[in-house]
């Protein structure tokens, strides 16, 4: 079954008090280096059949209207191979 | 008039802003989230809350939901209507105003007597109060951070589209101090801290908050 994955993150220049709060608790557990964190939404989407350009194309509207908000976050979108794809063609 | 107030699953203050709506003069109808349908009202406010539990963004779900199709309609014809808290955050995720409202940038939930000024009275749900009138109203919230960006700040305060500002405390990160907005016709308005909790002297904070609920009958009269 093919999966689509889209990806949101807040833009940039918004601010993130999520991705502060866990950037500021990584140095309390011991980890250090890591100078900043942002933290986003990962949606997976399931689709039956092929995925045409129509359903992508259908994806960046579900991704515009409702899983993103344009106005404090971009969204990326990307076609995932399901596993056992990649096995059989190894 | 007949107010209407939305219930959707997950509002906490339907009930508080019917009753102000009542103390405000008005009768005030339940409307369902679900419903298509507006009931015949004069005007409609959004409750504060956490519709559909916040999930995914506040107010990103409700915005679909069958009655916000009949809100946005009737805003778009010029009805009066006013989002407060999780309303507030429907209304800019309906893109009736612009602008978002994120995670508090303390990223505690603040709940306080907040001090605010009005600054436009032109609004159907502010015209009782007096240019630049300095009031004390309920605030809470998680995610009350008004941001936009610089143009669309710049065009808000230019336009005097900021309804109310934080005074003394800026209680959530919101840029500019901005606590509430008008749309360009400025029949719509967006609020963050709750004047639905501040009518009556017996509650404690006061008063000073039923001014958005008599506002109304002024100024479909005049």
């Amino acid at each position: 079954m093919p999966r689509v994955v889209v990806d949101v993150m807040p833009k940039p220049e918004i601010l993130d008090p999520q991705g502060k709060a866990v950037l500021g608790a990584l140095p309390r557990l011991g980890f250090s280096g890591v100078t900043d964190v942002r933290q986003g939404k990962r949606f997976e989407l399931e689709f039956e059949g092929e995925l045409t350009e129509q359903v992508l194309a259908e994806v960046r509207q579900m991704a515009e209207t409702l899983l993103s908000n344009p106005v404090i976050e971009d969204f990326t979108i990307s076609v995932e191979t399901p596993v056992a794809a990649v096995e059989a063609v190894e | 008039m007949k107010i209407g107030v939305v219930t959707f699953p997950g509002s906490l203050d339907d009930v508080d802003a019917q009753r102000a709506v009542r103390l405000g003069g008005h009768e005030a109808v339940a409307l369902w989230h679900g419903d298509h349908d507006l009931r015949g009202v004069d005007a409609v406010v959004l409750p504060g809350g956490f519709s559909y539990g916040d999930y995914l963004r506040c107010g990103a779900i409700s915005r679909f939901s069958p009655v916000m199709t009949e809100v946005i309609e009737a805003a778009h014809r010029g009805m009066p209507v006013l989002g407060i808290c999780n309303g507030f955050q429907i209304l800019c995720e309906s893109h009736l105003l612009p602008g978002a409202l994120i995670r508090n940038d303390h990223r505690k939930f603040v709940c306080r007597d907040q001090r605010l000024r009005i600054e436009n009275t032109a609004t159907p749900w502010t015209s009782a109060y007096d240019q630049g009138a300095e009031i004390t109203i309920v605030l809470k919230n998680g995610e009350g951070g008004f941001v936009a960006d610089a143009d669309t700040l710049d065009r808000l305060e230019g336009e005097g589209r900021v309804v109310a500002r934080y005074l003394e405390v800026n209680p959530n990160g919101s840029m500019r101090d901005i606590a509430g907005i008008t749309n360009e016709r400025g029949n719509v308005v967006g609020l963050m801290p709750h004047p639905e909790h501040s009518v009556e002297e017996l509650t404690g904070s006061g008063a000073d908050g039923l001014g958005f609920f008599t506002s109304l009958a002024a100024a479909v009269l005049s």
